[in-house]
């Protein structure tokens, strides 16, 4: 147990991907996927990560479970630099981190049955005998509404909110303590995604889950999380409690995410702030403040440096000169 | 130009049904719209509700074999649609009634210009010569807020975002200034800055022309936002049809209200919530409906009177709903 209740931690993370702009050209161009993100995850918290698409937030998922190696910064777990474990301990460590995909479809074996997609993590870590093993996928089973005669059938032969039941019961198989959910409810239909979203909260409160709750639908973000961090091309912009969050963004590019999510409320008159022009390629950032390209508060120091990430009120952090400049 | 009665389009008992070896799928069975002239239409519902073959019927695209429309009345500007032949539809299509699609890589020619894609449309419909036609597609490239639309008009459409292809498939859809679009989750696939921008559009074009649109969608934010009035489908019915303030003000079916209370709600600015209210159960399998009431199966209000299918009730100013409770 570590003094600060923080089960991740993330310092100064880098992860650059080489660009080859021919067959035989050695990279000299690099996609930024995150640049220098701090951040923490709290012992059972749902930390929600929101951003476009490109600003890293998936890449940032990946780099916590060393899916992906860092390209520079550190990365521990209950306090352990996990950048140094050698590939035992990492074996050890992914039993307590897992991941839930999006896409119900390409995140499930075709070939295999249900039961043994759930069972395969008890096979890979040597948990159980057989007979336990089955015991456990059953009880997963139930624990996300599938019925026990599913077991013995296929994929395709389930919808696709069934499906990202499936994958939560392979994320539970080995009791872990921390779960990325990446965009777990984007490709499904509204009824179920609520049905999907009640479940993940009932896990948590069971299972003592953390979550990392990676997604692009702010309202579900909102509805799921205790704090929400906001993205954009590699850098976190914003990060507080939910509800200042949304109640209190101060992040221009907050702001304007917030602006343009359609609400569904006719009769609500609002000003929505458009930002003009397209997503900057993470490529070629901009210089400085990595969103000044599209804010509607530019002004001069804003091109030039990388704002800080300071905390201007409690528990409310955000990169912006328009709360005052570096120190 | 239009008087109160004058409708652009009206569907009677839309009838389609996909003919497969496991069973009959109606897909479309027994719809009636009716579209102003300028006016908006909003489709709304989940994954195998109808609502795209419902559009796709309008455009007569329903593959044959395995589909087939059986049954129905397509009223457009007086004339019946189904009556036509091929030939005569294709001259309809892109010229006075145009389709957008909700995944632009797929409905976008990937080894043609953008340039060539609008200028076809052009050429066919108005007989434009090919520099003719050119000039007005970098003209309408504009229109639809392309930046450097003189150099983005020889780019082929993996060269362009996701906002600015499905900018592009506008551009090709207006080209010819068609009395109706039908816009099929034209900004599912799009982040919400972009979505926001693409709605705007949509709304501006509608205005300055004087178009109509159908918009089908199962996202209410993107409804409230865009249509006037709304139909609510399931199982290949409308199950309620009003305008867009009463749909969220005062929705009558259970499946309405189900679906609106199973949405997170950002504007509440309540941060964490506890649990939505969730439609138990899944939409059913066309090939195996429920008898009676489609809904019935799922609908915590259902009595005796459900075991038959219940019809369009007419409660209060043209407020319909399909369901027993309003008898």
């Amino acid at each position: 147990m570590n003094a600060n209740g923080n089960l991740v931690e993330v310092k100064n993370l880098k992860k650059f991907f080489p660009v080859h702009t021919h067959f035989l050209s050695r990279a000299k161009v690099y996609v930024q996927a995150v640049v220098g993100v701090n951040l923490s995850i709290r012992r059972g918290e749902t930390l929600g990560l929101v951003g476009e698409s490109g600003c890293g937030k998936s890449t940032l998922g990946r780099l916590i479970l060393r899916l992906e190696e860092p390209t520079e910064g550190q990365i521990f777990f209950e306090n352990e630099d996990i950048l140094q474990y050698d590939s035992q301990r990492l074996r050890l460590l992914r039993r307590q981190m897992q991941i839930i995909f999006q896409d119900p479809y390409s995140s499930l074996n075709p070939r295999k049955t249900v039961g043994s997609i759930i069972g395969e993590p008890l096979i890979i870590h040597h948990i159980g005998s057989k007979k336990e093993r089955e015991e456990r996928v059953l009880e997963l089973m139930e624990v996300v509404g599938l019925r026990p005669e599913h077991m013995n059938r296929y994929p395709h032969e389930f919808s696709g909110g069934q499906r990202q039941r499936i994958g939560m019961a392979r994320a539970l198989a080995l009791n872990p303590k921390l779960i990325i959910a990446d965009e777990p409810v984007s490709a499904l239909d509204v009824s179920i995604q609520a049905q999907v979203l009640n479940l993940l909260e009932n896990l948590q409160k069971e299972f003592h889950l953390t979550f990392l709750f990676i997604a692009h639908d702010l309202s579900v973000v909102e509805h799921i999380s205790d704090r929400v961090a906001v993205m954009h091309l590699g850098r976190i912009a914003e990060l507080a409690k939910s509800e200042d969050l949304y109640r209190s963004p101060k992040h221009p590019y907050t702001q304007a995410l917030l602006s343009a999510n359609p609400v569904p409320d006719p009769a609500l008159e609002r000003k929505r702030t458009l930002l003009q022009g397209e997503v900057p390629s993470p490529i070629h950032p901009p210089s400085g403040c990595n969103f000044h390209t599209r804010c509607p508060y530019k002004f001069e120091p804003c091109p030039l440096e990388v704002p800080q990430f300071k905390e201007i009120e409690p528990h409310h952090w955000v990169a912006c000169y328009l709360y005052g400049p570096n120190e | 130009m239009g008087t109160e009665n004058h409708f652009l389009l009206k569907m009677r008992s839309l009838h389609t049904y996909f003919f497969t070896d496991e069973g009959v799928a109606k897909a479309v069975d027994g719809v009636d719209l009716e579209l102003e002239d300028g006016g908006t239409i909003g489709l709304v519902g989940e994954s195998g509700c109808g609502k795209t073959v419902t559009a796709l019927s309008i455009m007569r695209l329903i593959p044959d074999p395995p589909g087939k429309i059986v049954q129905g009345e397509i009223s457009f500007s007086g004339t019946d649609l189904l009556t036509l032949s091929e030939a005569e539809m294709r001259k309809i299509r892109g010229r006075f009634i145009s389709m957008i699609f909700q995944e632009p890589m797929t409905s976008l020619n990937p080894v043609f210009q953008i340039g060539d894609q609008i200028s076809e449309v052009l050429r066919l419909h108005e007989g434009m010569s090919r520099k003719e036609a050119w000039n007005r597609s970098i003209e309408m490239l504009k229109m639809v807020g392309i930046p450097a639309p003189e150099r983005r008009v020889v780019e082929y459409p993996h060269q362009l975002s996701g906002g600015m292809r499905q900018r592009a498939m506008i551009a090709m859809a207006l080209a010819c200034s068609p009395k109706l679009m039908i816009a099929d989750e034209p900004t599912t696939a799009l982040d919400v800055t972009i979505q926001a921008q693409i709605l705007e559009l949509i709304n501006r074009l509608q205005q300055e022309k004087g178009m109509s649109v159908i918009l089908i969608t199962h996202n209410l934010g993107v409804i409230a936002e865009t249509a006037r009035k709304v139909a609510v489908m399931y199982a290949g019915r409308i199950v309620e049809y009003t305008d867009v303030r009463s749909i969220f003000a005062n929705p009558k079916h259970p499946y309405t209200q189900g679906l609106l209370k199973s949405i997170p709600r950002l504007d509440e600015h309540q941060g964490r919530k506890e649990r939505l209210e969730a439609i138990p159960g899944l939409v059913p399998s066309l090939l195996d409906l429920p008898k009676g009431c489609k809904f019935s199966n799922r609908c915590k209000y259902v009595f005796e009177r459900c075991v038959e299918e219940p019809p369009l009730i007419e409660t209060g100013a043209r407020h319909l709903v399909r369901c027993w409770l309003y008898e």
